[in-house]
């Protein structure tokens, strides 16, 4: 795995400064905004700003470009399914039947398939870089501190951010594991076959159980001798206070995510932006 | 001197989950302004002990207490470890497990942050701390990124930061190359001052006394042997009996039969005065002036022109020529990121070199798999949880045979036969999780030697041992080497590259620095200097004795010694 979650690097951008509470509220404003609309127009819009935001946030392709391909044949395929499944979900939906052409039997493509599938692949396409934005730029420690100020459990919030910080030494630990198994001969590639293989990933991750534990147990000791959970609350060293950026971005948002209610509630008069009538 | 800071009175720990007391009967007193230094071997208690004066007994380990336990004036037996961890500040042995923060400022704001300290201030107690360890230019750095020493400057800080009366130290040196444990030492004695309590919990006596200390508690079998100042505690011969090695020289001066008396100081080499005893160590430097044998068979491993980096740019490592003679014994050292481990990797093939050639008897091993590099190199991890994957001995050492499709017979012959050299036997049926450290050790050892391998490799094979398991792992290899069995050990520990191994292999910054006797280099300033060695303190005793030939010296004291340890 290439791409790390949360392989947050200290940048100096614009986003990178944001709050983490505000990258969340944004992230969660903008994809709920996305996942309550089928307006194409509104959706784009989304997308621009996700798009400009990676720009900003300095997020290079290379750095994303993996998970990208993922994401891309995850797209391709889902949109396939849903034209094989249902058809005609777009006629169904927008009440006109305008065929383009036609297949065989049930399989017809209709302008208003089209574009309700390039609708919901374009609603996938701006949340991602959102997320990616979200999980690049975030300090996960000053993340926890931002879920912690807006209610949740501090003993939660730092199990989290603790969790993403071992992340990377449990991978580590997994390799060397791993190595040493196959040294010792363990096939762990796609020549062996599939129940074999399940055996080999068992006698990797034994140990790596084992290596976790011990881990677990020194830590959950530093933290005890340092005086973890002793009193209700707790500081944070990297909390970040709002500021007037955080305000305007979040405003920013939230209008937008009103914004988009009221054309579906006034325009549209429904989720669906319909040209067809 | 009357109002101790922490009295153990008449103290007895025995953990729920053991039958017999780990600490008996306890009596000791430890004052403001002391340094203590607490030694003996694993299981002794020690730590135990030290988990009882930091409150992890009885909050996270819980068990029955006999007796009273006093620290600042709270009950140690009852007290809550936030309570104690406001007069008690430990300093964990593995520091890369201990840090709870994703950058150096912010694990050493841990403990305040739990205090509830408010942001700004706790931003200028950091600042401040910080600049005490000289890490404040780290602030903002990954802790994980940073090298040994400076990690260890970190977990300091998280535990200075709260200003505690006692600062304990559990295994300090534990994992540090020697200059970074000298370095650590130093910082050490630079925060003990007359208002706080050091407590260093340590076997590698030689490093710790490298700084004064006031008092050494010896600790066995739960019990407290000795607590005495260094001067009595070295001029009596009982560490050795407890399993704790003696500082070199003083083995030295023993092996001449010179009595060490308290007024010679004996407790730092720079110190100790030889006086009228120094003829008697020329006396017997010269009846066992003895020449060491290198080995001068065949090479068995041969690496040319090794070039190797992560990204392409930044070279790990830099054209090595190394030739392993067969039957070998190697130490390969060097600082933490000199590329030691890289080199390993490249060579049991984890990684692929760009550029250069490893052959085994001639045969290149460009183009193996890393299955079929095993047959002819074995690679053994520092950590033995890491290898093993089977519940039973027996059928962990069969592992690599299995899955190579042997016959259940073949395959009884080969372990049995392996069990028998790496005496195993007696356990064969035994659950792993029965075994100690030291035979979990074995038991990786035997299931990579079952394959045969021409050359084994094995990573600090004894981090964190103290002198009778070292002694164990190191005796068992050195009877495999006997037997003709090539061995390189990745190690910082001088003590075994000087005893065990004849030749070192040095590297620093990626590139060969020395390639001679170990005696030679731990002599020779410039290579201890660029590889962040220690100078052995036989060679100082050897100068203070004027011994024309220090060298030689060394090496018959490491004869004398080998000789004294195949009669035992």
């Amino acid at each position: 795995m290439k791409i790390k979650l949360f392989s947050y690097n200290q940048l100096d951008t614009f986003i990178h400064k944001l709050s983490g509470f505000t990258k969340l509220m944004c992230f969660l404003l903008l994809t709920t905004t996305v996942m309550l609309t089928y307006d194409l127009r509104v959706i784009l819009f989304v997308l621009i700003i996700s798009m400009y935001m990676l720009k900003i946030a300095k997020i290079s392709f290379s750095q994303i470009k993996s998970m990208l391909i993922y994401v891309f044949i995850f797209l391709i395929t889902n949109f396939i399914l849903t034209f094989i499944f249902a058809p005609l979900q777009g006629v169904e939906i927008y009440g006109t039947k305008h065929v383009i052409f036609e297949i065989f039997g049930p399989f017809v493509v209709t302008q208003e398939q089209m574009l309700y599938q390039i609708t919901k692949l374009f609603k996938y396409l701006s949340v991602i870089p959102l997320g990616i934005i979200f999980f690049l730029t975030t300090n996960p420690s000053e993340f926890a501190s931002s879920l912690n100020k807006i209610g949740l459990n501090y003993k939660v919030c730092t199990v989290l951010s603790l969790t993403l910080r071992y992340f990377p030494d449990v991978q580590r630990d997994f390799n060397s594991i791993s190595l040493s198994q196959q040294a010792r001969g363990l096939d762990m590639s796609s020549k062996e076959k599939m129940t074999k293989r399940l055996k080999n990933i068992i006698a990797v991750l034994t140990p790596l159980i084992f290596s976790t534990l011990d881990r677990i147990e020194l830590i959950s000791n530093a933290m005890d001798l340092r005086g973890f959970a002793k009193s209700k609350t707790r500081t944070w060293y990297s909390y970040k206070p709002l500021n007037k950026k955080d305000f305007i971005t979040l405003s920013v948002c939230l209008i937008i995510f009103i914004g988009s209610l009221l054309i579906s509630q006034f325009i549209n008069k429904s989720i669906y932006w319909n040209p067809f009538i | 001197m009357d109002n101790a800071v922490i009295e153990f009175k008449n103290y007895s720990f025995k953990y729920h989950s053991q039958a017999d007391y780990t600490l008996h009967d306890i009596n000791l007193k430890i004052f403001k302004g002391e340094k203590i230094l607490i030694v003996g071997p694993s299981g002794s208690g020690k730590s135990t002990l030290g988990n009882c004066i930091n409150g992890l007994i009885p909050n996270s380990y819980k068990g029955e207490i006999l007796g009273s336990l006093n620290i600042a004036g709270i009950d140690g037996s009852n007290a809550s470890i936030f309570e104690i961890s406001k007069e008690v500040g430990t300093v964990l042995q593995d520091s890369d497990g201990q840090f709870v923060g994703l950058s150096v400022a912010e694990d050493i704001a841990f403990a305040l942050e739990n205090d509830n300290v408010l942001q700004d201030e706790m931003k200028a107690r950091v600042k401040q701390i910080s600049k005490l360890v000289d890490m404040e230019n780290f602030l903002k750095s990954n802790p994980y990124e940073l090298s040994g020493g400076q990690k260890q400057r970190v977990s300091l800080a998280g535990v200075m930061v709260e200003d505690t009366k006692v600062l304990l130290f559990d295994e300090p040196l534990a994992n540090l190359d020697p200059k970074t444990g000298k370095i650590a030492i130093e910082l050490i004695d630079n925060i003990h001052n007359e208002d706080n309590i050091v407590i260093i919990i340590e076997h590698r006596l030689e490093d710790v006394l490298y700084k004064d200390v006031d008092r050494i508690i010896l600790v066995d079998n739960g019990r407290i042997i000795i607590d005495d100042t260094p001067k009595i505690v070295l001029s009596s011969n009982i560490l050795t009996k407890y399993g704790i090695r003696e500082p070199l020289y003083i083995s030295a001066c023993r092996y001449a039969d010179i009595e060490i008396k308290p007024e010679m100081n004996p407790e730092n080499i720079d110190k100790f005065i030889l006086g009228n005893e120094e003829k008697k160590l020329n006396d017997w430097f010269n009846k066992h002036n003895v020449r060491l044998k290198p080995n001068t068979n065949e090479a068995v491993l041969e690496i040319n022109n090794l070039s190797f980096s992560y990204d392409g740019e930044r070279k790990i490592l830099d054209n090595i020529n190394i030739d392993i003679k067969k039957g070998e014994m190697v130490s390969l050292v060097g600082k933490n990121g000199a590329g030691k481990s890289t080199l390993a990797k490249l060579i049991v093939r984890f990684e692929k070199l760009d550029q250069g050639d490893i052959k085994i008897k001639g045969e290149s091993l460009l183009g193996l798999t890393i299955k079929e590099t095993a047959k002819h190199v074995g690679i053994v991890l520092q950590n033995p949880n890491q290898m093993i994957s089977k519940n039973l001995i027996y059928d962990e050492i069969a592992y690599g045979l299995r899955i190579r499709d042997y016959s259940e017979e073949d395959i009884k012959i080969k372990v049995d036969d392996v069990m028998k050299i790496c005496g195993l036997s007696p356990f064969k049926n035994w659950p792993i999780s029965a075994l100690s450290y030291g035979q979990k050790k074995r038991v990786t050892i035997a299931s990579i030697l079952v394959l045969n391998p021409e050359i084994l490799i094995l990573d600090e094979p004894t981090a964190g041992q103290d002198y009778k398991h070292y002694s164990e792992i190191m005796e068992f290899l050195k009877t495999l080497n006997n037997n003709g069995q090539t061995i390189i050990l990745i190690t910082h520990d001088m003590h075994l590259m000087l005893e065990y191994t004849y030749r070192a292999i040095v590297l620093s910054d990626g590139k060969k620095l020395a390639d001679k006797p170990s005696y030679e280099i731990l002599s020779d300033n410039e290579i201890i200097e660029k590889a962040n060695l220690k100078r052995t303190s036989l060679y100082d005793l050897a100068v203070k004795a004027h011994i024309k030939e220090p060298l030689h010296f060394i090496e018959s004291f490491i004869n004398y010694e080998r000789r004294k340890f195949d009669e035992n």
